[in-house]
C-alpha cells in the first residue's frame, strides 16, 4: 500500500504544481476576506477562526476530484482493482496521499495566514492542532465523495454539493475550538479527533462499495 | 485446471448479454474469444477479472483492458517499479529486457508511441506473476512487429505454465489455442428474465 | 407469505394498487379532521394567541421530514443487502416528499417565529439541523440524477444515504456546541412547544397520524411511477 501512497504523492507533485496550487488558493481565499468585509482588525480577529477553517475546506475541495478521476481515465483504476490490494486499501492509500499533499500543507500554512487575519495570540496553538486533527477527516470524506462521483463527467460541482454537508460537524467543532469564548477546547478537540478516527476507520469501506458500483 | 466456468450468465447493466457459458481453462492453454462487437467478450473478461462482481474468482489473474493502465507523467521505470511494489515481485529487470523497453527506461511514459505504451501495459502483466492473463483486444492499432512480439510473449507465458483468455479479431498464431465463439451464447429475448417486466405482458 | 414477496415489482404493483385508494382516503380524512379541529375548534392559547395553531402543520411535517430520511436509510440498507429493486426505487421516491416536508416545516416555523420572537429565522440548533437535513436531501437527489446506469445510481445513493445519516446525526450534536459558543444571545428554543395541554394534544395526534399516512400514500404513488419508468427504460433497451 505504501507504493500507492508514494506514487500518488509523486503524481501530485509532478502535475499541476501539487500542493503549491492548493496553498496559493488558500492564500487567495484568506486574502479576499478583508477585501469583502473590511480591514477592521477587531472584526477580522473575531471571524478569523471560521474563515481559516472555511478556507481550509475549500482548498481541500480543489484537488479532490482528481483523486480517482485520473486513474479512471487511463485504466489504472481498473488495474488496481484487479490487484491484490482491496478497494478499501486503495481508498485509504489515496486519502492518505491526499492529506499529505493537501491537508498537511494547509495546516502548516494556516499559521502565517492566521497572522494576516489578526488571529488572537492564544489561538495559534489551537489553530494548528484543530487543523492537524481535523484535516484527515476532510481528506477521507473527500475521498468518499470522489469515489461516488468518479464516473460523472465534470463531477466537481456535484462532489462539492455532496461532501460540504458532510464537512459541517468538523467545521463547527474546529472553528469553535479556536474561538475566544470557549472554555474547554480540549473537549472539542477530542470530538474532532473522534470524528477523524471514525472517518479513517469506516469510510474506506464505504468508498469500496462506491468504487465497486462504478467499476461494474 | 486453472479455471472452471459453468453455466455463467453475464449482464451489462440490467440486460442479459450472454447466457449459459461454460468452459475450462487448463495450464498452458490459450482461449481465444471471438464474436462481433457488442456480443459480450469484454463483459465476460471483466466478470472473470472480478470487476463486475463482488467476489474474485481466482487470485492469480491479471487483466488488461482497452486502456493501457499507464501513468503518463511517470517514467517507464517508475511505472513498473510501482507495480512491482503492489504485487511484491522483483522481476522488473527481466521484464524490461523481454519487452525491449531498455532504451526507454527513463523516458516519461507520455512521450511513448502507442505501441510502446502497449508494451508497457503488457510489462505490467508480466510483473504481476499471475498465472491467468485476461486480455481484451491486446493488438488493436499496433504494427506487425509489436503484434508479433506480443504473440511471442503470450506463447512464452503459456509455455511456462500460465494460461490466457484473449478477445481479438486478429490471428495471433498462438499454439494450443481453443476458440470460443461468444455469439453462440446470445440469450433469446423471450427467455430473458427481468424483474421489472414480469407480469406486465 | 413473507413480507419479502412484495419486493417483487409485479407483486408490489398489485398490492399497492389495492390498498392505495383506502390509504389515500384515510389520510386525507385524518388530515382534514385534524387540521380543522386544531385550527377552528381549539381555544386560543392565552399566552401565544392563535398563531400557535400553526403547530398542527409544523410538528407533523417536521416529524415526517426526519422520518422520510429514516425510511430512505432503511430502504437503502435493504437495497445494498438484499438487492430488491422496489426498495431502491422507494428510497428515490421518498426523497422529494422529504424535501417538501422539510421546506414546509421550515416555512411554518418561520411563520410561527415572526409574531412570537420577531424574526423569521434564527440560527438555533433545531432550525439549523433542518437546514442541514435539507441539503443532505438535495445531495441525494442530485446524485440520482447524475448517474446514467440506474442500478449503479441505486448503489451509490444508498451508500451516500447511509454515510449521510451518520453525519446528519453528528451535525445534530455538533450544532449544540456551535450555537452555544457563537450565538449566546439567540436562544430561540422551540422546545417551549413541548408544554402542550390536552386541548391541543388530540388534534395534534390526529394530524400526525394523517401526515404519516399521507407520506405512505405519496411514497407508494411515486414508487409506482418509478417502477413504470424503469419498465419503459427496460423495454426501450431491449428493442435497441
Amino acid at each position: 500500500m505504501w507504493s500507492l501512497i508514494l506514487r500518488d504523492i509523486r503524481l501530485a507533485l509532478r502535475s499541476g504544481g501539487g500542493f503549491v496550487l492548493t496553498l496559493a488558493f488558500f492564500l487567495i481565499v484568506i486574502m479576499i476576506v478583508p477585501f469583502g468585509v473590511g480591514a477592521d482588525l477587531g472584526l477580522l480577529s473575531r471571524i478569523a477562526p471560521g474563515i481559516l477553517w472555511i478556507g481550509a475546506l475549500l482548498s481541500c475541495l480543489l484537488s479532490l476530484d482528481r483523486i480517482f478521476q485520473l486513474d479512471w481515465e487511463d485504466g489504472t483504476l481498473e488495474a488496481l482493482a484487479t490487484s491484490p490490494i482491496p478497494l478499501s486499501g486503495i481508498a485509504t492509500a489515496k486519502a492518505t496521499a491526499h492529506w499529505l499533499t493537501t491537508g498537511l500543507p494547509i495546516t502548516l500554512a494556516s499559521l502565517p495566514l492566521g497572522y494576516l487575519l489578526n488571529l488572537n495570540h492564544n489561538s495559534y496553538f489551537l489553530l494548528l492542532t484543530s487543523l492537524a486533527i481535523g484535516t484527515p477527516a476532510l481528506s477521507f470524506i473527500g475521498t468518499f465523495g470522489a469515489a461516488l462521483t468518479v464516473g460523472v463527467k465534470r463531477g466537481g460541482l456535484l462532489l462539492s454539493l455532496l461532501i460540504l454537508p458532510l464537512y459541517i460537524p468538523t467545521l463547527m467543532l474546529g472553528a469553535q475550538s479556536m474561538s475566544v469564548g470557549t472554555n474547554n477546547p480540549i473537549e472539542l478537540l477530542a470530538l474532532i479527533a473522534a470524528i477523524s478516527f471514525m472517518c479513517i476507520a469506516l469510510l474506506p469501506f464505504a468508498c469500496a462499495i462506491a468504487l465497486r458500483a462504478n467499476l461494474k | 485446471m486453472l479455471l472452471k466456468i459453468k453455466n455463467l450468465d453475464c449482464r451489462r447493466g440490467n440486460k442479459l448479454i450472454i447466457a449459459n457459458v461454460s468452459f475450462n481453462l487448463k495450464s498452458g492453454e490459450c482461449l481465444i474469444l471471438k464474436g462481433p462487437n457488442g456480443s459480450g467478450k469484454t463483459t465476460l473478461l471483466r466478470y472473470i477479472a472480478g470487476l463486475s462482481t463482488n467476489n474474485l474468482l481466482n487470485d492469480n489473474i491479471a487483466y488488461s483492458g482497452h486502456l493501457d493502465g499507464v501513468k503518463s507523467t511517470l517514467t517507464v521505470q517508475e511505472n513498473l517499479k510501482f507495480w512491482s511494489g503492489i504485487y511484491n515481485t522483483n522481476n522488473m529487470a527481466n521484464v524490461i529486457k523481454t519487452l525491449k523497453l531498455n532504451d526507454f527506461q527513463n523516458r516519461i511514459a507520455g512521450e511513448l508511441s502507442a505501441g510502446q505504451k502497449r508494451r508497457l501495459g503488457l510489462a505490467r502483466m508480466l510483473i504481476t506473476n499471475a498465472k491467468i492473463w485476461l486480455m481484451d483486444e491486446p493488438t488493436v492499432s499496433l504494427d506487425k512487429t509489436t503484434t508479433t512480439l506480443i504473440s511471442e510473449i503470450i506463447t512464452q507465458h503459456c509455455k511456462e505454465g500460465g494460461a490466457a483468455i484473449i478477445s481479438t479479431h486478429v490471428n495471433l498464431n498462438l499454439p494450443s489455442s481453443k476458440v470460443l465463439d461468444i455469439s453462440e451464447f446470445k440469450p433469446e429475448i423471450d427467455k430473458e428474465f427481468d424483474p421489472f417486466l414480469e407480469g406486465v405482458f | 407469505m413473507s413480507l419479502w414477496e412484495y419486493a417483487n415489482p409485479a407483486k408490489f404493483m398489485t398490492l399497492s394498487a389495492r390498498i392505495l385508494p383506502a390509504l389515500a382516503i384515510t389520510s386525507s380524512c385524518l388530515l382534514l379532521i385534524g387540521l380543522l379541529w386544531g385550527f377552528f375548534f381549539t381555544p386560543a392559547d392565552y399566552k401565544q394567541g392563535s398563531t400557535v395553531k400553526i403547530i398542527f402543520l409544523h410538528v407533523p411535517t417536521a416529524l415526517m421530514a426526519i422520518n422520510a430520511w429514516l425510511m430512505m436509510l432503511v430502504a437503502s440498507l435493504i437495497w445494498l443487502i438484499r438487492r430488491h429493486h422496489v426498495s431502491a426505487l422507494a428510497a428515490k421516491a421518498a426523497a422529494p416528499i422529504g424535501i417538501t416536508m422539510t421546506l414546509i416545516a421550515i416555512a411554518t416555523g418561520a411563520i410561527w417565529g415572526k409574531p412570537m420572537w420577531g424574526t423569521y429565522w434564527a440560527w438555533d440548533p433545531r432550525l439549523t439541523s433542518f437546514m442541514i437535513l435539507l441539503v443532505f436531501y438535495f445531495g441525494y437527489l442530485a446524485l440520482w440524477e447524475a448517474i446514467e446506469d440506474k442500478d449503479t445510481a441505486a448503489d451509490l445513493t444508498s451508500i451516500l444515504c447511509i454515510v449521510g445519516s451518520v453525519f446528519a446525526l453528528l451535525s445534530r450534536y455538533a450544532v449544540n456546541f456551535w450555537s452555544q459558543g457563537l450565538h449566546q444571545g439567540a436562544s430561540l428554543s422551540l422546545d417551549k412547544e413541548q408544554h402542550v395541554d390536552n386541548a391541543f394534544y388530540f388534534p395534534l395526534l390526529v394530524c400526525i397520524a394523517g401526515m404519516v399516512l399521507l407520506f405512505v400514500t405519496l411514497v407508494l404513488i411515486r414508487t409506482r411511477t418509478e417502477i413504470r419508468l424503469r419498465r419503459l427504460l427496460t423495454l426501450r433497451l431491449r428493442n435497441s
